[in-house]
């Protein structure tokens, strides 16, 4: 068994003249949550529907489970769970008649209770789908991705629309898909969530992934960001610096400030943050292009 | 293949069970006829030329709003929510789903055709059909015909807000000038050419030579030739256009 659950090489999608995806290569490990992060129209949604088997892709090599979802088997579908970024179901079903319905689909499913509970829609199980609000909408659409006891779930951005507080409560059912060993494919453009959640992320955009790596790492990776240190002078002026190299600068500042008897009140070294890092990549060529490519249909 | 059966009878029994809890549904693709029924049959009480028109004219309807007008709100409904994505989403087969879709239209359709039939015998004078294989025969292929039009239709149906609007727009002149309400044959000519053309005037001719006229299947041969042509061509449409995803823009 291969210990990758997805990998894809030079994975390109065009639309007519348009193209989506410009040869993207990542791979997840089984066990990990993998974050696919970028703006609206980056590529990501097309990527992941690709991998989902509701796309052709118009080149490269995907393989899933160790299966090519372009042919579509079933034996594949069984074993994946999905959350789209926006699927309603019948209106006049209830929660729990969804969830025994989807289970039957599946050769093992999971218990249907058990799931309820697992999401946090206790008390709804009686309750009709057109009753629901839509974060309990979008509980549900987790619970249906996971009712076939999949290995592997594709997330496409799961906690969109969400207040803050759903949002925690959803990283936290998410994070326990990891306890369950489950992989997961996560695509957001929240980089909170991906930091939440992810162990690793690709920053993707105009259908490229321009970096990618643990966010803790990501940082230090870009060899433009740099570190920032930071200090009062002894006027309690507020001073900042940038530098590729803290070690030589923090010696030169700290020598020149014991030469002069001075202390160097609030001294401070930060590293780029992946928020920083992501402004500085995802925003360089200025925001009107951002704004006019969110009315592409794709996310 | 047992188990794509199993799943089609799965999904059947879900779409009978909603089907009922929804009533806007229950009422259009149920109830509209029946009271149509009941309300014509109230006012041309007595008149038996009329009634013998009327009966196998609502029969018509019925298929045709239990199996196209059914299936074109429902198909729309499924593609525009995603229902269909989803779906396709999960190890059920494809041709499980709509089996279970497709016969859920089909059981309306036969519910209605024995209604209609019982109440012809009962409240209407009109008796039993004369040739119960004859009314078997038309009934299926105007399912199989309406059926696939109505999957077809909701191809063009941009989004879901506007099916009422785009299926009224056919349904409506449809069973006015294919003879639901009069008899076909006694109106002006440029009407009657129209109505030719259309299956569900030939859907009512056989229907009406199965329940009332006694004329067999030999004589409305060409009748089940025009219906069996319009099906092959809402087949066509219906499997050409499909499509599981919303549309977008």
């Amino acid at each position: 068994m291969s210990e990758c659950a997805i990998e894809v090489r030079g994975l390109r999608k065009a639309y007519g003249d348009f193209e989506a995806v410009r040869g993207i290569d990542f791979s997840v490990r089984r066990g990990e949550i993998f974050g696919l992060l970028g703006p609206n129209g980056a590529g990501k949604t097309t990527t992941v529907e690709i991998l989902e088997g509701y796309r052709d892709r118009s080149a490269g090599e995907v393989s899933v489970l160790g299966y090519d979802p372009g042919q579509r088997q079933r034996a594949l579908r069984a074993r994946i769970g999905i959350v789209l970024q926006s699927t309603g179901l019948y209106r006049h079903i209830r929660v729990r008649e969804a969830l025994a319905h989807f289970a039957s689909m599946y050769p093992r499913s999971r218990d249907v209770e058990e799931v309820i509970s697992l999401v946090g829609l206790d008390g709804k199980a009686d309750a009709l789908v057109r009753t629901l609000s839509g974060g309990q909408m979008r509980r549900l659409d987790l619970a249906l991705a996971l009712i076939g006891d999949p290995e592997l779930i594709f997330l496409d951005e799961p906690t969109t629309g969400f207040d803050p507080a759903a949002r925690r409560t959803a990283w936290g059912t998410i994070g326990s898909l990891r306890r369950l060993g489950k992989t997961v494919l996560l695509t957001t453009h929240y980089l909170e969530e991906a930091q939440a959640l992810a162990d690793r992320v690709a920053i993707i955009k105009d259908g490229r992934i321009v970096v990618q790596g643990a966010p803790s790492e990501l940082g230090a990776s870009t060899g433009s960001s740099r570190y920032l240190v930071a200090y009062r002078n002894g006027g309690g002026e507020l001073i900042e610096q940038e530098t590729d190299d803290p070690t030589t600068l923090l010696h030169e500042l700290t020598a020149a400030a014991l030469a002069r008897g001075e202390r160097l009140e609030g001294l401070t070294v930060t590293r780029p943050t992946l928020e920083d890092v992501y402004l500085e990549l995802t925003a360089d060529r200025g925001a009107e292009e951002v704004t006019t490519r969110q009315e592409s249909p794709d996310g | 293949m047992a188990d794509v059966l199993t799943l089609a009878w799965r999904q059947y029994r879900l779409e009978r069970k909603l089907f009922w809890r929804n009533p806007s549904a229950a009422f259009f693709n149920f109830l509209l006829p029946l009271l149509f029924l009941a309300v014509f049959g109230a006012i041309l009480h007595g008149k038996q030329h009329e009634l013998n028109v009327i009966i196998p004219g609502i029969a018509g309807m019925a298929v045709m709003s239990t199996t196209f007008t059914a299936l074109a709100y429902n198909m729309t409904f499924l593609r525009e929510q995603g229902v269909l994505k989803r779906i396709r989403g999960t190890p059920m087969p494809a041709i499980s789903y709509l089996l279970g879709i497709a016969f859920n239209a089909v059981t309306n359709a036969a519910l209605q055709i024995a209604i209609i039939t019982v109440a012809g015998r009962v409240f209407f004078g009109t008796g039993w059909p004369r040739d119960w294989a004859e009314l078997a025969v038309f009934v299926a292929a105007g399912v199989i015909c309406f059926a696939a039009l109505g999957v077809a239709f909701s191809h063009a149906i941009p989004n879901f807000e506007a099916t009422s609007a785009y299926v009224n727009a056919v349904f409506l002149p449809v069973i006015l000038i294919s003879g639901v309400f009069y008899d076909a044959a006694k109106a002006p000519g440029f009407i009657r050419g129209i109505a030719q053309a259309l299956p569900l005037t030939h859907l009512i001719n056989g229907l009406s030579g199965a329940m009332v006229k006694g004329t067999s299947i030999g004589t409305n041969i060409s009748a089940l030739g025009v219906i069996a042509v319009w099906a092959v061509l809402g087949t066509a449409l219906a499997v050409r256009g499909f499509t599981w995803d919303q549309r977008r823009g």
